[in-house]
């Protein structure tokens, strides 16, 4: 008899039009001591599902049938019996630590709230339990730590404060969702390993629902699959990660780059645009091809970057260089990937390659031209048209009030402002066209696409000025696994056939193995080292890029 | 400042004594160091000291700002937690509509309608004036007074009507975004009340930036109280400025002008301070979060 059991449970979101179904009839089951990945992509329910449970559904959404049974206790009866186990046995954790936190209490103040109304105690026997408790999830000085305020932790810090909030009345229930998203691999693992601990320590169930199964793999030991608000399976983690039945199963365990052995396309079996791209890229017409000559396109030397040199601030005891002394070279057509956790300064190096940010010393040539020197625009723009970057966020880095052929067409036009109306036209349906996407989408708002189908824009529009070097920094990680294997494919195959160099930054490193030729690995700034990906992942040479080695989850552990 | 029979030999001597026939710059620079011991000068029309005025009418207005401030942060905070919570109901739109009327209807037109209302109408409140005051040496109040207190009700509330609607939408505004954020859903998921998480967590959050607005209205509330006083013949400064301008007496309108000007600085710069001690975010700028 497992201890917590979903039967049937149903949620409708009624919308003026139409009313759509973020789960339906969902039937999970997770015992004690037990940890259940519930996976899938975005907007597969697997959140709905989550929140139903504690039926803390966003309006208009619904629940519409269905039962929530937690040991003896049908929780959901009527939806407000439901709020009086919130807390006290079942916990949640959110996926980002930085908002779940109210800003202006103490982390004290929020625990001691949170115990006082569950549990009888006094402020003072509250106050000790919570110290205990930040303990117990692996804050130091917790007693010190107790009076500070959320803002004073890091993002590590604060997803085990959270932690603590969730389990301070010792509920039976955890449900964490995305719980290690947004933090690093070395973060994610130190909390992935606390959520296992108080797993077995205390006898919980978890219900552990992310889009990586990396982490499934590691965690889970049973997962289940969503897709669209349906249950597509249930089973033993290794058995589902190994042997699938579902064919949307299948796919999506063959869309995760792997991370022991570097393959050359992702095997996309779910959507039937896996046919070979034929060599006709039209584009190709108007692109003068550069033969790759084994030459060093960019030589980065001695590069530094501090964000303190402002007039105004105060030289601060703390000055931190957000790059310092780094130096490496890409060669003409090459993939060079530069991994790093948040903060290592790989998106401030590939912002100073494209001349968005200047350095504070050293030098960046691009085809043997110092480009950190040059004073005149004109002079500028001609490096410009050659370095052409791709943006992490997809929403954001398009113009919300410019048609899509507006935003393709803008960089043309300003490299070439002579270039007439109607070859500018189908000079927009070829590169729409190279990115597989249909040339009706030109006269579209961005609004209109998935992150997909903007991400595929973003490089349309970065191909507009045929350039040498592509600069894409983390291009997938806003993105679904499956829709990643497309986009990295594409990319694949724009380089192979454009003779494109492209500096890739990721934080993922299975990615970047698929991806890259060479690697760079940073931290705090500096370079570790830098050696071909192969040799980098069998034979690491430095300590740091060991350790990130062995924390990334890797889904094939589910093999030993 | 001369009457009719006044000879152009005393005309030419009151210009020498008032320092009239200087140059301008030197004129001005005279105007700014005696204003900066906060000399304005001698009042053309009742011939005292600007100073004196200025002194003698303050109490007024400060009385019925801080009243008004008081009835509009109070009841504009009390309305827009209401209407922040309660989306939709009768009593919310029905607040919602009449906050309209606050910000569409002119000051003066409120007040005349007050005045009808409660003093022609019904009688029960007086239509002008500030009623018995007690002095006390360096203040007058009519707080201590019946007639005082009663005096203040309509001017209070009418000056305070436009800055109330300004408050009930902004906190309305921020409730309602703050009880969508992810620290309240949080504090959902680990049952606590929603009485605390609406009064607690949500209200102390959305009050940050009424703040911002409450101290920028201060500053207005002076300002606009010269149409209020005009309207109730309240005897503050706004009165006084209005009777200044009628007269062209420059002396009183330039003092007022520069008191008002340093209300406002003094106002936003203890509305900064305050910010350090509400919001722990601008408190810890100095150390950077360690962890």
């Amino acid at each position: 008899m497992s201890f917590l059991k979903i039967n049937n449970l149903s949620v409708d979101y009624k919308m003026r039009k139409e009313t759509v179904y973020a789960a339906k009839n969902v039937n999970i089951d997770v015992n004690k001591g037990e940890i259940l990945g519930l996976v899938g992509e975005s907007g597969s329910g697997k959140s709905t599902v989550g929140n139903a449970i504690i039926n803390l559904i966003d309006e208009p959404g619904k629940i519409s049938s269905g039962s929530v049974i937690l040991g003896d206790l049908n929780i959901n009866e009527n939806s407000e019996s439901v709020v009086k186990y919130r807390g006290n046995k079942i916990g949640l954790i959110f996926q980002d630590p930085q908002t779940s936190l109210n800003p202006i209490l103490t982390v004290g103040e929020q625990i001691i709230e949170t115990i006082q109304t569950h549990l009888k105690l006094s402020k003072e026997d509250a106050k000790n339990k919570s110290i205990n408790l930040l303990k117990e999830v692996g804050i130091k000085d917790a007693e010190k730590r107790f009076d500070d305020y959320p803002h004073q932790f890091s993002g590590g810090m604060r997803q085990r404060v959270v932690i603590s909030l969730a389990l301070c009345c010792e509920p039976e229930l955890l449900i964490a969702d995305e719980p290690t998203t947004a933090l690093d691999v070395s973060i994610q693992s130190q909390i992935l390993d606390l959520i296992k601990k108080l797993t077995k320590e205390r006898n919980l169930a978890v219900i552990l629902i992310t889009h990586d199964m990396g982490v499934i793999a590691e965690t889970a030991n049973r997962v289940a699959v969503m897709k669209s608000g349906n249950l597509v399976e249930i089973g033993e983690t290794k058995k589902i990660l190994t042997t699938p039945q579902q064919s949307y199963t299948k796919s999506l365990v063959s869309s995760v780059p792997p991370t022991n052995k570097k393959i050359s396309r992702f095997v996309i079996v779910e959507k039937e645009n896996n046919k070979k791209k034929e060599n006709n890229i039209k584009i190709l017409n108007r692109w003068t091809k550069k033969e790759i000559s084994n030459q060093d396109l960019v030589q980065v030397k001695n590069l530094n970057k501090s964000f303190d040199d402002n007039f105004f601030a105060e030289r601060s005891k703390n000055f931190v260089l957000a790059v310092n002394n780094v130096s490496f070279q890409i060669k003409e057509g090459e993939s060079f990937g530069l991994v790093g956790e948040s903060g290592s300064g790989k998106s401030t190096i590939a912002k100073m390659i494209v001349n968005l940010f200047k350095p504070s010393s050293g030098d960046i040539f691009f085809d043997k031209t110092c480009i950190t020197n040059i004073k005149h625009r004109s002079e500028l723009m001609k490096f410009r048209k050659q370095i052409q970057m791709i943006f992490q966020d997809p929403y954001s880095s398009l113009n919300g009030r410019l048609k899509v052929k507006d935003i393709i067409a803008e960089p043309i036009t300003l490299h070439n402002p002579s270039i007439s109306n109607s070859d500018l036209n189908n000079y927009v349906n070829d590169l729409l066209d190279s990115v597989e996407m249909i040339q009706k989408s030109a006269d579209r708002y961005p609004h209109e696409f998935s992150g997909g189908q903007r991400q595929r824009i973003s490089i349309a529009r970065a191909l507009a000025t045929q350039p040498r070097l592509l600069v894409c920094d983390e291009p997938t990680s806003a993105l679904d696994v499956s829709i990643q294997a497309q986009i990295l494919n594409l990319l694949k195959d724009l380089q192979e056939q454009l003779n494109l160099t492209i500096l890739f930054i990721s934080h993922d490193l299975p990615v970047v193995r698929q991806m890259c030729d060479r690697i760079g690995v940073l931290k705090d700034g500096k370079l570790c080292e830098v050696s071909n990906t192969e040799d980098l992942f069998l034979n690491p040479s430095h300590e740091y890029t060991k350790e990130l080695l062995h924390l990334m989850p890797k889904i094939e552990s589910i093999y030993n | 400042m001369v009457g009719e029979e006044t000879s152009d030999e005393e005309r030419a001597e009151l210009r020498e004594s008032l320092g009239l026939m200087d140059p301008i710059h030197i004129q001005f620079s005279r105007f700014v160091a005696n204003a900066s011991k906060g000399e304005f000068g001698i009042s053309y029309q009742l011939r005292r000291p600007v100073s004196e005025l200025i002194t003698e009418r303050l109490p007024a207005t400060i009385e019925l700002v801080v009243i008004s401030a008081l009835i509009a942060l109070i009841t504009g905070t009390l309305l827009g937690v209401y209407t922040g919570i309660h989306r939709k109901g009768f009593l919310s739109d029905f607040i919602l509509a009449v906050s309209l009327l606050g910000v569409s209807l002119p000051t003066f037109v409120i007040g005349i309608l007050f005045i009808y209302l409660f003093a022609v109408i019904l009688g029960v409140l007086p239509s002008f004036g500030r009623g018995e005051v007690v002095d006390l040496g360096f203040w007058t109040t009519g707080f201590l007074t019946v007639s005082g207190l009663k005096a203040i009700i309509l001017p209070s509330v009418t000056l305070s009507l436009f800055q109330m609607t300004y408050i009930i939408r902004l906190v309305r505004a921020e409730m309602m975004e703050i009880l969508q954020t992810d620290y309240i859903k949080f504090a959902r998921a680990r049952g606590i009340s929603e009485d605390s998480i609406k009064y607690k967590h949500a209200l102390k959050n959305g009050l940050i930036p009424v703040i911002t607005i409450a101290g920028i209205n201060i500053g207005t509330l002076i300002a606009f109280s010269i149409i209020t006083e005009t309207v109730f013949q309240w005897p503050g400064m706004g009165f006084l400025f209005i009777q200044a301008v009628q007269f062209v007496d420059i002396p009183i309108m330039s003092a007022y002008l520069v008191f008002i000007a340093f209300v406002f600085v003094m106002i936003n710069f203890i509305v900064d301070i305050l910010y350090y001690f509400i919001d722990p975010r601008i408190r810890v700028k100095g150390d950077t979060a360690s962890g």
